[in-house]
């Protein structure tokens, strides 16, 4: 662990200081429902999500939390380790805490038969065109993790089982795909190419153009007339449903924008990351998407000794070469502090670019543990030191 | 000498936050050092290469990224991969489709192919690095390439990526579109190709590398070998970090030590070091019980070693020449 009331870098690059994430008083607010954490892959989404619901918890909230791709061995610890879809109670904690993974091609197959006859249910999931969709489609993840959430929402209204939502969401290389799924496949299912297909069986003579003839024979030569087929079968099973996905996926928007609902941007202090945070944040701001601060994880904790990298580097290339112990670790300990405080630097640096470009967003900074995180405790410890608390 | 002398086709893969693009822009510049016109391909519309490289954009066009400064290097090329303009040109070159392309665009086939049909943007994408790296009669005056390096999706999907032909199985089951990926096929399951997978010495990369590992030999897809990115320097030796864990160390002497260097070593300086040093030990030791994992994957492994200051251009070349000096390029 590292030394408690370990401080991260300070705020020296900009001027105006960047405005502080209170944790404890988000967890807190009653009024807050949905809490989605959001950000680039690789930057400690799934563990910033568990250790929030965890503290929420224990802080006296209900609360579920929806992950997509924890590791297996924080999934085993929260008991979450078999997929099936449904939330369960995680053991080891005094707070009320559930936890799922999401499956998302359970969650895709309970939408289809929640909205269709069993006969036509039956139908659809068998078509080796909605398998392909349900199962590979890049978005399908985005979508049903949405999906799950409407879900869980309705679920927690209904019967008051929690009072706090946590979700957090796939690990795609842009954070801005969860937002566009929805709308991407809403439009898919009531598009253009859709509705073309469903034309022979019930269109408008006027759509029976030479450009749609030519349509037909380009895509007939092009992926072959058994793909035409299984689309059209797919797609005139689908024809009923399509307004009841559209108004789920409305319906999830809205969610969304809604009051109780706060966004927080996870990031790693890396360029790409918070390049992506940065748009990710833009973008909520146009949806009038709620936001409730940026969550910088595994910064390089300053070491606060007044020791620079220059001076501890020209000190490393002194005693590099000695051949006693005692400077020999004095060498490479110099290397580290000199490794360290440029890290900081540059972090502190790329902080201050962010803070400059968006000087509203309430921060907090997470400095990065020696060692990995799977189990309650360390998502405790995460926990707490997200809220400043200086018991970690 | 390189440990993939007959490779053409790098494939570099990782979970996000790795390091995988820049292993891959450095693994570019590392062939062009050894004399070979290399292309630099991205297929992910992240737009990462231009990024790494400080110039604009990439448009859907080979573009001149590291002229070879040296003599008898190579150069550099680069292009950023677009399924809809892939598909466009693909019908262009073999259909003639000139009106009925844009009849396909507006009719909202060209979004629908490239974005929801399954499999279908990964065979255009793919599809379009095989062009690339068998230039054929079809795209005349067009470069040759001793070496294509594609900075691929991340190893979740990096095994359906690349297994186009099962991912159109249940779809496409003849027709040009399955024939174009039984072609891109015989290329990716060739001794040309090799899939490299980038990882960090942590838990869940190093589990997702060796799921990545088996999940690309279950479907014949050549494994190269596993770069690890970001490696913590390696000063302390066993001993030292040992003492540090122990808490043995003994601060007298070490501040002595470096008091001879010219540091003004007051014990808080002293106590820090070491608390540095701790947390350094500690990870190390993590590492290093990764790193058993990975050596048991059983291919060659590469390490390069995290830079202080940040990836940047100098840093790519950096990474570039240790990559030649251990011989994966």
């Amino acid at each position: 662990m590292t030394r408690s009331g370990a401080r991260v870098g300070p705020m020296t690059a900009h001027h105006t200081p960047t405005p502080h994430l209170d944790v404890d008083a988000l967890l807190d607010d009653p009024r807050r429902r949905i809490i989605v954490c959001c950000g680039s892959g690789g930057v400690g989404k799934t563990t910033t999500a568990a250790s929030l619901a965890l503290r929420a918890a224990e802080r006296g909230r209900r609360v579920v939390v929806l992950t997509i791709d924890p590791a297996r061995r924080l999934a085993q610890s929260m008991g979450i380790d078999a997929l099936d879809n449904v939330p369960r109670p995680v053991r080891g904690t005094t707070g009320a805490l559930d936890a799922m993974m999401l499956d998302m091609k359970r969650t895709f197959d309970e939408v289809v038969e929640s909205q269709a006859t069993p006969e036509k249910a039956q139908q659809i999931l068998s078509n080796p065109f909605y398998i392909a969709v349900s199962s590979s489609f890049a978005g399908t993840q985005e979508y049903m993790a949405m999906e799950k959430l409407g879900q869980l929402d309705k679920d927690a209204r209904a019967s008051g089982r929690w009072d706090l939502i946590v979700v957090d969401t796939p690990p795609s290389r842009s954070a801005l795909d969860f937002l566009d799924a929805p709308e991407r496949l809403s439009s898919f299912l009531d598009g253009k190419f859709m509705r073309l297909l469903l034309a022979p069986a019930r269109g408008p003579a006027r759509l029976m153009t030479a450009g749609f003839n030519m349509v037909t024979k380009a895509v007939t030569t092009i992926i072959g007339g058994q793909v035409l087929h299984d689309m059209q079968a797919f797609v005139s099973a689908f024809d009923t449903l399509f307004g009841g996905f559209r108004q789920r996926a409305q319906r999830t928007f809205e969610l969304l924008q809604a009051d109780g609902t706060s966004f927080l941007v996870v990031a790693a202090p890396e360029p790409d990351a918070l390049r992506e945070a940065a748009y990710f944040v833009e973008r909520l701001s146009e949806e009038q998407m709620p936001l409730a601060g940026l969550v910088v994880n595994r910064a390089s904790v300053d070491p606060e000794v007044g020791l620079s990298a220059a001076a501890a580097m020209s000190g490393y290339e002194r005693l590099r070469d000695s051949s006693d112990d005692a400077s020999r670790m004095a060498a490479g300990l110099l290397r580290l502090h000199a490794d360290r405080k440029l890290a900081v630097e540059r972090e502190t640096r790329l902080r201050g670019r962010f803070a400059t470009a968006h000087p509203d967003v309430a921060t907090v900074v997470l400095p990065a543990l020696p060692t990995d995180v799977h189990d309650l405790d360390g998502l405790r410890r995460i926990g707490a030191l997200l809220s400043g608390d200086g018991a970690a | 000498m390189s440990d993939f002398p007959n490779v053409q086709l790098h494939v570099v893969t990782g979970k996000g936050g790795t390091g995988k693009s820049t292993v891959a822009a450095s693994l570019a510049l590392a062939h062009a050092s050894k004399g070979k016109t290399v292309l630099l391909c991205e297929v992910e519309g992240r737009q990462g290469i231009a990024q790494m490289f400080d110039v604009p954009p990439l448009p859907y066009e080979e573009r001149l990224l590291a002229k070879h400064t040296e003599h008898g290097a190579g150069d550099v090329y680069a292009l950023a991969i677009d399924a809809e303009a892939a598909l466009l040109e693909y019908l262009a070159m073999y259909y003639r489709l000139g009106r009925a392309g844009k009849a396909l665009d507006r009719f909202g086939v060209i979004d629908f192919a490239t974005t929801i049909a399954p499999g279908v943007r990964d065979v255009l994408l793919t599809g379009k690095v095989y062009e690339a790296a068998k230039r054929n009669s079809r795209n005349k005056g067009a470069r040759q390439y001793d070496a294509i390096v594609l900075d691929a999706p991340p190893t979740g999907r990096i095994a359906q990526f690349l297994n186009v032909n099962h991912e159109l199985a249940g779809l496409a089951r003849m027709g040009p579109i399955k024939s174009q990926a039984d072609t891109v096929m015989t290329l990716l399951t060739s001794p040309r190709t090799a899939v490299h997978l980038v990882t960090v010495l942590e838990e869940m990369p190093v589990q997702e590398t060796i799921d990545g590992v088996a999940e690309l030999r279950e479907n014949g897809l050549p494994v190269g070998g596993v770069v690890v990115n970001l490696v913590r320097p390696q000063d302390l030796d066993e001993e030292a970090r040992n003492a540090l864990l122990d808490g043995t160390v003994d601060e007298a002497a070490l501040g002595k030590a470096l008091g001879s260097s010219g540091i003004d070593a007051t014990p808080e300086l002293v106590h820090s070091l070491v608390a540095e040093g701790r947390d350094h030990a500690e990870r190390r030791r993590l590492e290093d019980s990764q790193r058993t994992l990975v050596e048991a994957i059983g291919v060659p492994t590469y390490e390069l070693g995290k830079l202080a200051g940040g990836v940047d251009l100098g840093g790519l070349y950096e990474l570039a020449e240790s990559l030649c000096e251990q011989g994966l390029a």
